[in-house]
């Protein structure tokens, strides 16, 4: 047992003592969390449009205020000539140009029929989608203005209540899935990387035959990382709490096993890639060029994996962040409680047991 | 050796790292094809004073020349005179024997006809016909350094400087590396070489102690012994070596 | 010259010789860029929707036949209990819920108006959003409808309508992979590059054969050029593979742009990162330094470069941050080179900052060698 735990004070200096590990244990996590609480976002804001007005007309001048009083678009400047809006979309940052064609009141007031066109910078389909509908819809509400007077019969009306976040904040949907990515990936990256830096270095032999199992050297190793990445999960959550102003609707302590969970998982994927490498930069080559877009992606957080095609579906359950993902949203946000998510947790069980499972047995050929 | 042509002056050399000094104003010659060895306990600043030999640091004061170069203005020329080899081993062990001669013939502008030919003596040299094209990383570490030493005088500079070169090695093998140091001097190369073992110590034609950054004593194996009426080099090391006040590390 | 060539023939020989990192460099980023981009569409469409009928009229079942015809929603669950949808809604099964009142039918055609709730689940803000509107614009038109039918006559006498037809440009179906593909594409080239070569170099420090090279003639320059060339090959490599194998033969995207001008920006952009990787491995004594500021600066680099969440949309602050990545700059001429074909006139400044970066960082890894040195 003092072996046991003289092993474990040796990991703790070699992190600690080394101030650009620490930069990435401790640092990272607080940038995400700040970055993703304050910066990024999926909304599409402040886009810059273009408008071309031929008509120069009561109805076309009311709209373009309309447009530019709303927080979604920046009205960049007037277009003369609809055929320079291709210019425009070239240099880059004019998202949309809508045109107004000549006798755009007129048509509308006699002919009861007039028309507008949107043309989008669809290289970016989503933002082009979303502009398109912004501007859309503000052109059917001043419609709906114009004909307000003759109150419609028959009215069905809509309330809308916004569930779980009703401000519609980013960062209600990001911080369970930061959580997530910084939990797994820098919990693989850190096993597998010290692991294999001992046996480069010959150092794992001489553990190896010190009168410890070669199992007790290898928790050893991992006990470290797993008290190092709880500090860094209570250091996140305390952020997103004071800073975020996000609170905790379930149980805290529920949180705390599942995530404890999900770090065991990350240990276990972490021992099999160090089993399964030779050199430092094979194990961090593997972590990060492997690892990092893929579970970004298939956490769910950034995408909705629904929107997937299947087989991508398929692949995404492999990873398991996108477990750990559901399940923290459903204690931080939603508040619920085990017997919501048991299937979760048992398959991150599950998903445990099996990398376990194989790395162990990898790690005996190894000895044998 | 020739006593009259000096490859290495130093003069008053002193190595600072803040207030700590390495290597306080040491000064000495060496001659040409001279085996010079530099002793000192661990921390005593031979891998420091080397290391400014070598242009591989700058000196905080004092004076040196090595083959008649300045170690402050003409370090590239120092450079291309002299030969390393470090306690670490440091040919690229994912390189083959050849590919590592090629390499470092080729980095000290050596033609390609003649780092053929000249390889071809050597291998034949070292026995290792038939390691040619293995990977430097798969061979025993005895044979790694008698590599790495050849590799180190293979563009025949003025001076080799040797640091630990036989460290973990049995004592056959060290023989035998001895035995590629005394044919090196013999073609006139200068050794400068740092060791532990005493038994070394005695085949060098002058030694010089290093204690706390100072250099103690300077003299031939022989008047050494004398000089401290002691049977061996042992002994001589632990008169010497007894005041230091820096530990090893 | 020579001593350079000497020194690139080393690299390539322990570059190609490395057979467990090759896959890893050359492999793996291909397979995450043929997987990955399918795997970023933000089209929001198949959202699950409850509903709860109180009313179980004709025309609440008409409504729901509406919603279900619409393409935009799978009904998950169509019952009469509130709180056995809001379970479905805890458990993610479904998005939305639809309440219609018990008296939905009958206070409509008596009191000329009524009210549907609508419950959605806004964990994920910009889905909520899109999917309320679904919600409300097919209820709006049915509204319509059923106003032409009960009371015929409007038709005659119609509002003022303003029919907007929008041009999607550059891509008109819509297609997310061709706007990922570039910028996925440029975030892997950037990490093979980084990583590689702070690593590549931090390890020739930690087993000491720098030491060896140091010693000799080779000057400081020749052995940054004898690592950096390799690495800006390989960069090249990579990139052309992605762009030309992958980007056109599996997602059939052509550059509309000069792929001259690509090359070109490409060339400059790897010698700025590569200068990064020196700048890393001259901070670093070893591999996990190196690696730990490599993985710092790659995360903050892609997250903050428009990759996967606009720019513009973030607080001024952070767009200043936006503008320090290079990753940013080659992101966007990417995307505007390859799918709107922009010009040199058009990416100058982008071309101008790079150069910047480009200069920044290997003057700045230059100095700091020596300083180490």
């Amino acid at each position: 047992m003092k072996q046991f735990l003289a092993f474990i004070r040796k990991e703790f200096y070699h992190v600690f003592r080394d101030s650009k590990t620490l930069l990435m244990l401790f640092g990272l996590p607080i940038v995400l969390i700040i970055l993703f609480g304050f910066a990024l976002t999926n909304e599409i804001k402040n886009s810059k449009i273009m408008v071309c007005d031929l008509a120069k007309d009561e109805a076309s001048k009311a709209l373009i205020d309309k447009l530019e009083a709303n927080k979604n678009f920046q009205v960049a400047g007037l277009l003369a000539n609809p055929n320079q809006a291709e210019a425009a979309f070239r240099k880059g940052d004019i998202k949309l140009v809508i045109i107004f064609p000549e006798n755009f009141n007129e048509d509308l007031l006699h002919l009861k029929q007039a028309q507008v066109q949107i043309q989008a910078d669809a290289s970016d389909p989503n933002t082009a989608n979303t502009l398109t509908n912004y501007a859309t819809n503000i052109i059917r509400n001043y419609q709906q203005d114009l004909v307000l007077n003759n109150q419609a019969p028959l009215r069905i009306e809509t309330s809308v209540r916004m569930i779980y976040n009703p401000e519609l904040k980013g960062t209600t949907n990001f911080v369970p899935g930061v959580i997530a990515l910084v939990l797994l990936l820098i919990c693989v990256l850190m096993t597998s990387v010290s692991i294999v830096r001992e046996k480069e270095k010959g150092t794992m032999e001489v553990l190896l035959v010190s009168p410890l199992n070669p199992i007790m050297v290898i928790i050893a190793k991992a006990v470290p990382y797993l008290m190092l990445s709880l500090i860094n999960l209570t250091v996140v959550i305390l952020l997103s709490i004071f800073l975020l102003k996000m609170p905790i609707n379930g149980s805290i302590f529920l949180l705390f096993f599942e995530s404890t969970l999900l770090i065991i998982t990350a240990l276990s994927l972490g021992l099999l890639i160090s089993n399964s490498t030779d050199s430092q930069q094979q194990a961090m080559l593997l972590s990060l060029m492997g690892m990092l877009i893929p579970v970004m992606l298939f956490t769910g957080f950034l995408f909705p994996l629904e929107n997937m095609p299947l087989p991508l579906q398929v692949i995404s359950n492999l990873v398991p962040s996108k477990w750990y993902y559901i399940i923290a949203k459903a204690i931080m946000i939603k508040g619920l409680g085990i017997t919501a998510i048991w299937k979760e947790t048992l398959i991150l069980i599950g998903m445990t047991l099996v990398l376990l499972t194989i790395s162990i047995r990898k790690f005996k050929i190894r000895l044998a | 050796m020739d006593l009259n042509e000096k490859v290495i002056t130093t003069h008053k050399l002193t190595k600072r790292f803040g207030d700590f000094v390495a290597t306080n104003e040491i000064t000495f010659d060496v001659y040409k094809g001279e085996i010079f060895g530099f002793l000192g306990a661990n921390g005593a600043g031979k891998t420091t004073a080397m290391r400014m030999l070598c242009g591989l640091s700058t000196p905080s004061s004092g004076e040196a020349s090595i083959a008649g170069y300045d170690i402050y203005k003409e370090t590239e020329k120092v450079k291309a005179h002299i030969g390393y080899m470090s306690q670490k081993f440091s040919l690229y062990e994912d390189l083959t024997v050849m590919e590592n001669i090629r390499l470092f013939g080729g980095i000290y502008g050596m033609s390609n006809a003649y780092i053929k030919s000249k390889s071809e003596a050597l291998i034949q040299q070292l026995g290792m016909e038939k390691e040619v094209k293995k990977l430097v990383g798969s061979l025993p570490l005895g044979w790694k350094q008698k590599l790495a030493f050849s590799v180190a005088v293979f563009h025949e500079p003025k001076i080799v400087f040797l640091d630990e070169p036989t460290g973990g090695v049995d004592p056959i093998t060290r023989r035998q590396f001895w035995d590629l140091i005394y044919e090196a001097a013999d073609r006139g190369i200068t050794i400068f070489v740092t060791t532990h073992y005493m038994d070394e110590a005695e085949y060098c034609n002058r030694i010089s102690m290093m204690v706390d950054g100072y250099i103690k004593a300077l003299d031939s194996p022989t008047r050494l012994k004398q000089q401290y009426s002691a049977e061996t080099m042992d002994e001589v090391f632990f008169e010497l070596a007894r005041g230091a006040q820096r530990k090893g590390d | 010259m020579r001593t350079l060539l000497f020194l690139l023939q080393k690299e390539f020989r322990q570059i190609f010789r490395n057979k467990a990192i090759l896959p890893v460099i050359f492999v793996m980023p291909m397979i995450q860029l043929i997987v990955l981009p399918l795997a970023a569409d933000f089209e929001i469409d198949n959202i699950n929707i409850s509903i709860v009928d109180h009313d179980h009229s004709s025309l609440s079942r008409q409504l729901v036949d509406k919603i279900a015809a619409s393409g935009y929603f799978v009904l998950s669950d169509y019952g009469n209990s509130y709180s056995q949808a809001f379970q479905q809604f805890e458990r993610d099964r479904s998005d939305l819920i639809l309440e219609i009142p018990s008296d939905f039918e009958r206070k409509l055609v008596r009191e000329n108006e009524n009210s549907l709730f609508i419950a959605v689940n806004a964990i994920n803000g910009v889905k909520a959003t899109v999917g309320s509107s679904y919600l409300g614009r097919i209820i709006n038109d049915f509204n319509a409808d059923l106003r032409l039918k009960f009371n015929p006559a409007q038709g005659l006498n119609p509002v003022p309508v303003i029919e907007v037809s929008p041009i999607n440009r550059f891509n008109p179906s819509l297609n997310y992979p061709f706007f990922m593909v570039p910028g996925i594409l440029v975030s892997l080239v950037t990490m093979v590059a980084v990583y590689l070569c702070s690593l590549n170099i931090v390890k020739e420090k930690e087993i000491g054969t720098i030491e060896q090279i140091n010693v000799t003639p080779v000057k400081k320059y020749h052995f940054i050029l004898g690592k950096l060339i390799p690495f800006w090959v390989i960069g090249v490599f990579i990139f052309s593979v992605g762009l030309f194998g992958i980007g056109r033969l599996v997602y059939g995207i052509v550059p509309a742009g000069s792929i001259l001008l690509l090359y070109s920006f490409l060339a400059l952009y790897l010698v700025a990162v590569l200068g990064l990787g020196l700048l890393i491995s001259t901070y670093s004594e070893t591999q996990q330094q190196a690696m730990s500021l490599a993985f710092f600066c790659i995360m903050i680099f892609m997250l903050m470069s428009g990759l996967f969440t606009p720019v513009d949309s973030m607080p001024t602050w952070a767009i200043a941050i936006a503008r320090c990545s290079p990753v940013t700059y080659f992101i966007e001429v990417m995307r505007m080179v390859v799918l709107k074909g922009s010009g040199f006139a058009d990416i100058r400044y982008h071309f101008l900052m790079i150069l910047g970066f480009a200069v920044l960082f290997n003057s700045f890894a230059v100095w700091n060698y020596r300083k180490v040195g």
